[in-house]
């Protein structure tokens, strides 16, 4: 065993300190450190998404990074996203256009999906399907994954420019 | 999936990291993004004692576009070259390779430097860059030293680096006329079954000048100077094509594997470069 480190994490708003062997995956440590159950583990190897995080503005594979890579950085989850009492108008789409069957990959893709919307809020289909490409789901075939995040950006779009 | 124990280190500058290394030879591996090493590390198919993460080493994330050329550091990622304009300006065929690698996640973290000074055969940036005619610096105990990308390979995994030395920025000439960067793979986020990256000058209606490269077609990427030659001087027709073709397939040396046997590995490499051909070629 190599020797603890003191990690410092900012998760979902919310400042989180321990010891830690560098070795811990970021997904063991949201998941069994911190009781944030929402990013999931599918594959572990990289492939399919279900642990995806935000890390520092960036979407990232949480089982694909040391806990001691991410000392020191803001980390969102889906709980940071949007809950039962408040969703984010991408779970309210996800819900409305049947965009999960069983919902295993439906973190991880909202996840990425917030991160796809913001640095393209007009994504084309085909602009969709090649930013969630690191998102795989076994259930819905995608049609109804692509028609949610399109009816989300709308939504999005429509509340911005209200605002305005 | 937990990798064997190691200790981690995060140092702010080249000296430390290079410190690390004297003090722990081979027990010591640097990583930029970790996404080729981690998995690795995982299935315990690596095993890195000492491992120093780059990512707070300052000045090797800078991407600078001058008249002597482009300078890459090493740790500019996949992203990064996707999103700068004004290298997509100077050096299309850099953001057409880097849209093929891999999926958007592993984009965000994997960098050039870890893509071409890993080794693996299957990366797709050492081709693309030996096709560039890039130069590789890296740094050690004797201070710094460049490398050709085209002399930089030597077998699967094995480079021109020193395992005291860090790969710290990648330097490439500014291409000119058409280029393609064409690649076959079975999904997103696998390696090439073949890829091809072609920079081609026309001048009057010939091929003034060539550069072909091909990828995970070899245990090292592949530059072929005999493909490249075969253009040269041509209309690109069909029978330069097929020259150019017989050239390249007498330069690679493909292995069996999950993406196929050697008889379909030649034919996919054939396929792949044509069209990378001929889009160069129709941009040129």
């Amino acid at each position: 065993m190599s020797k603890k480190m003191h990690i410092k994490l900012n998760v979902n708003g919310k400042d989180e300190e321990f010891l830690a062997e560098p070795r811990e995956l970021l997904i063991y440590t949201l998941r069994e450190r911190l009781n944030i159950t929402g990013p999931h583990i599918g594959c572990e190897t990289s492939h399919c998404g279900a642990c995806t995080v935000t890390i520092n503005g960036k979407s990232v594979k949480s089982c694909t990074m040391f806990v001691a890579q991410a000392d020191g950085a803001e980390v969102t989850t889906i709980e940071g996203i949007g809950g039962p009492d408040n969703l984010h108008p991408l779970q309210e789409a996800f819900k409305e256009h049947h965009g999960l069957q069983c919902g295993y990959c439906t973190p991880g893709m909202i996840t990425r999906a917030t991160k796809l919307l913001e640095e393209n809020p007009n994504p084309t289909e085909e602009d969709i399907r090649f930013g969630m490409a690191g998102n795989i789901c076994r259930c819905t075939g995608y049609q109804n994954i692509v028609k949610s995040i399109q009816a989300a950006a709308t939504e999005m779009n429509a509340a911005k420019e209200a605002a305005e | 999936m937990i990798p064997a124990a190691f200790e981690y280190y995060r140092p702010k500058d080249m000296a430390s990291v290079l410190a690390i290394l004297e003090e722990h030879g081979d027990d010591a591996r640097v990583m930029a993004g970790g996404h080729s090493l981690i998995p690795m590390m995982k299935l315990r198919m690596a095993d890195v004692p000492h491992l120093i993460d780059l990512q707070d080493i300052g000045g090797m994330s800078d991407i600078v576009i001058d008249a002597d050329g482009i300078r890459i550091g090493a740790l500019v990622t996949q992203a990064d070259i996707i999103d700068d304009a004004k290298l997509t300006a100077a050096a299309p065929i850099l953001r057409e390779a880097a849209l093929q690698i891999a999926d958007p996640q592993v984009r965000y973290m994997g960098t050039v430097g870890g893509n071409v000074a890993n080794g693996d055969p299957g990366n797709d940036m050492p081709g693309l860059m030996q096709c560039l005619d890039a130069v590789f610096t890296v740094v050690g105990p004797d201070g710094e030293r460049e490398i050709p990308a085209r002399e930089f390979y030597e077998a699967a995994y094995m480079t021109a680096r020193e395992d005291d030395e860090v790969l710290t920025s990648v330097s490439i000439p500014p291409p000119t006329g058409g280029y393609a960067y064409e690649k076959q793979k079975r999904k997103i986020g696998d390696y090439a079954t073949a890829a091809a990256a072609v920079q081609i000058v026309k001048g009057g209606g010939s091929c003034v000048s060539a550069s072909i490269a091909m990828t995970n077609l070899s245990d090292t990427p592949v530059y072929s100077q005999a493909a490249s030659d075969a253009l040269v001087g041509t209309a690109v027709d069909d029978a330069a094509l097929d020259a150019a073709v017989a050239a390249m397939l007498a330069d690679i040396d493909p292995s069996e594997d999950n993406r196929g046997p050697i008889a379909f590995k030649k034919h996919v490499a054939g396929v792949i470069l044509r069209r990378a051909i001929v889009r160069a070629w129709s941009r040129a």
